[in-house]
């Protein structure tokens, strides 16, 4: 049995040169116990885990392994899943791929359909924090030839380098920094970058933040209420960074005696300003 | 005294929930990497919030000005009703816009108005916050202006090539109800708007002799329809968005339930339609465009011509066809797939491809992320075959859901 000791913070390359020597090697899947992020460094160091082994040398006759373009951009994503066991899953996909060609398109088969979940769940935990970063501005912004901004934002899994990009693209003309537990992108209108050590919650406010609360709850029809929707898209786990959740439950409280009053509010004599406008009758302007 | 920025933005956010459309998406790719500036459109837009009434929010949604010399009876900003007005100034605006951009609660834009003085005038205003967050702020996020009816030609010509859409409401579905309850509104001027729109639409997208095309409403036009207020069936309401789509070549029609508003008018009806109706009108309506389904085939189902609120309009399509089932998985073309109940296009595309290598089988299906409780009683597969389906008569109580409270009357 071998050990890869991997450091796990999504990136595709430490993964992909252990599997490629593995692979070479000819090792099978079962024969590799694969360790990653921190929890598994800290065994390391209380004796808990085996030390991890080197990477072994080529098998002689090994030809040089190719995979389906899929495979790659599939891994690529699979591998910022927080999910322990992602390491295996991505060495045996590699490993079967090498005599079925088609796996992947095997959709209904076990391991091809768990790596497509895990897949989905980090999609879905990338667009969710496009969606949910909040930005507050600094409070020496102003006066700065560019303005300043920090977000706090806690990811499931390990995305700040996949979404730095979009980040960059659309926040252009102003200096940013998104802090999470899983690492920090910045912008500075030079350069973007992406470090992945935790970094920890900051303590900020931003007046903004008010006025974006005021419309978050005036533009809510609380003759809609449709609170499993809301939870659906917008699970509770992101709302202790978001200004605007704590808003909610208040909201959906109040809404039927709102509606109920609105019910009840008669129809009132029209203001005199649509008398002038249009007389008693009915016509166009 | 005059009210504060909070205090008009609560009023006119107020306002302007009632229009259903926050759609950011199916607008050109864009972003300010290269150009500078703020902001992007990647493909679908991002939904940043979501309202406890479940409807993503993705763009700032506002009104200009709720003050309007128009009398609607359905509309909550209308002159008789004796709602709190206010008014932005067009420079409020763009400067929430960015501030809101910047912080990133929002996609962009979407501004709407009351009618103030004249259509032009008001048409203008909202023209000019959409050039100012253009050149002056280069700001490349999306923007949708509501184009006011009767507004001059030379002004949406102007709006379309900031805006990433334009909609024009049609309000409801008849003539006879919007000379009824729109009594200012004309629907033929309305519908000869969004025609000349979409000729200026296809026109920019010829491509000049150097080849280049212009850059005009990328998103296209969208409208919205009022359920529940004229005594229109569903087989009326999505024949006339059939129109739209067909004529128009609208991108979306959006229904919204009428919903109480506060100093209703006295003209409406006091029955509020309930909210199923209107979220059956869109399922109806995503048949239409994109499972190859015919609107008559769809309506034709229940004799006074309204969808079943009970079920959705592709089971009730299936249970008034049960000759066609069951479907066999491993055989049936795309088209046929498409048609049972509980496959949408993912999963058809799934099926598709997974059944090129073997023959699949029920729990193959299930780890395609198919509800077997669903498509089981429709389909064949091997080792599977469903009682026949004209054979069972407790086919619909299998899928009614049990008594729920759909909406709050
Ligand atoms: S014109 Fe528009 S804002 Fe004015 S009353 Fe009619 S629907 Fe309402």
């Amino acid at each position: 049995m071998l050990t890869i000791l991997l450091d796990g913070h999504g990136e595709l390359a430490e993964w992909r040169d252990a599997a490629r020597a593995l692979l070479l090697a000819a090792i099978p899947p079962e024969k590799v116990e694969w360790q990653g992020g921190d929890a598994a460094a800290g065994d390391l160091f209380n004796g808990q885990m085996t030390s991890p082994s080197p990477l072994p040398p080529p098998h002689p006759q090994a030809a040089a392994p190719t995979v389906p373009r899929a495979f790659l951009d599939l891994a690529d994503t699979v591998i910022c899943h927080s999910d322990p066991g992602r390491f295996a899953l991505l060495y045996r996909l590699l490993w079967r791929l090498q005599g079925e060609r088609a796996l992947l398109e095997m959709k209904a088969d076990a391991d091809v359909a768990q790596a497509d979940r895990l897949e989905k769940s980090v999609r879905r935990d990338a667009h969710k924090m496009k969606a949910f970063v909040r930005f507050k501005e600094l409070p020496d912004s102003a006066g700065q030839p560019r303005r300043r901004f920090l977000a706090w934002f806690e990811p499931d899994h390990f995305i700040v380098g996949r979404t730095a990009g979009f980040f960059q693209r659309r926040f252009t003309d102003m200096d940013w920094v998104i802090a999470t537990p899983k690492g920090t992108s910045s912008w500075d209108g030079q350069q973007l970058r992406v470090d992945l050590t935790p970094a920890s919650k900051p303590d900020l406010t931003d007046a903004a933040d008010d006025l974006w609360r005021t419309y978050f709850a005036h533009i809510f029809n609380p003759a809609r209420l449709k609170v499993k929707a809301m939870q659906s898209e917008m699970p509770k786990k992101y709302w202790k960074n978001l200004p605007e959740a704590d808003l909610i439950p208040d909201l959906i409280a109040g809404a039927e005696a709102r509606v109920r009053e609105m019910a009840e509010r008669a129809a009132t004599e029209p203001p005199a300003f649509h008398h002038r406008l249009h007389g008693r009758r009915k016509d166009g302007p | 005294m005059k009210k504060t920025l909070k205090e008009r933005l609560a009023i006119l956010s107020d306002a302007a929930k009632y229009d259903a459309s926050c759609a950011s998406s199916g607008t050109e790719r864009r972003d300010s990497g290269r150009s500078g500036g703020l902001g992007s459109t990647e493909g679908s837009g991002i939904c940043h919030a979501y309202a406890p009434d479940g409807r993503c929010i993705s763009l700032l949604k506002i009104l200009l000005t709720n003050f309007c010399i128009y009398d609607c009876a359905y509309c909550i900003n209308r002159s008789s009703s004796n709602v709190e007005r206010a008014r932005f100034s067009v420079e409020e605006v763009v400067w929430l816009t960015l501030e809101f951009y910047r912080r990133n609660y929002i996609e962009g834009l979407f501004l709407s108005s009351g009618i103030i003085r004249s259509s032009d005038h008001t048409m203008e205003e909202l023209v000019r916050v959409a050039r100012l967050l253009r050149t002056e702020h280069g700001f490349r996020g999306y923007i949708h202006l509501k184009t006011i009816p009767d507004a001059s030609p030379a002004l949406i010509e102007e709006a379309g090539l900031y805006a990433d859409r334009l909609s024009i409401n049609i309000e409801l579905p008849t003539d006879a109800g919007i000379d009824n309850f729109a009594p200012q509104k004309h629907p033929a001027r309305i519908r000869g708007a969004m025609g000349d729109l979409r000729l200026k639409i296809d026109a920019a997208a010829e491509p000049s002799f150097r080849g280049r095309r212009k850059r005009f409403v990328p998103g296209g036009q969208s409208t919205q329809m009022i359920v529940g207020v004229d005594g229109a069936n569903d087989a009326t309401i999505l024949a006339s968005s059939a129109r739209l789509y067909g004529n128009y070549r609208l991108r979306r029609v959006y229904y919204s339930a009428f919903s109480p508003i506060p100093d209703s008018s006295k003209a409406l009806p006091l029955i509020k339609p309930p909210l199923v109706r209107e979220h059956r009108l869109y399922q109806a309506d995503w048949l239409y465009r994109f499972y190859g389904f015919a609107v008559e085939e769809i309506t034709r189902t229940r004799p006074d011509g309204n969808l079943d609120l009970e079920i959705d309009p592709k089971l009730a399509w299936a249970l008034a066809n049960r000759e066609r089932f069951p479907v066999d998985i491993n055989r049936a073309d795309r088209e046929m797939l498409l048609r049972v109940p509980g496959l949408g296009p993912r999963s058809v595309n799934a099926i598709l491809s997974a059944r090129a290598h073997k023959a699949l089988r029920l729990e193959d299906l299930g780890r395609l992320g198919v509800s077997l409780r669903k498509v089981r009683p429709f389909i064949a597969a091997l080792g599977w075959t469903p009682l026949r389906l004209v054979d069972r008569s407790d086919l619909r109580d299998l899928f009614a859901p049990k008594p729920e409270q759909l909406s709050l009357f």
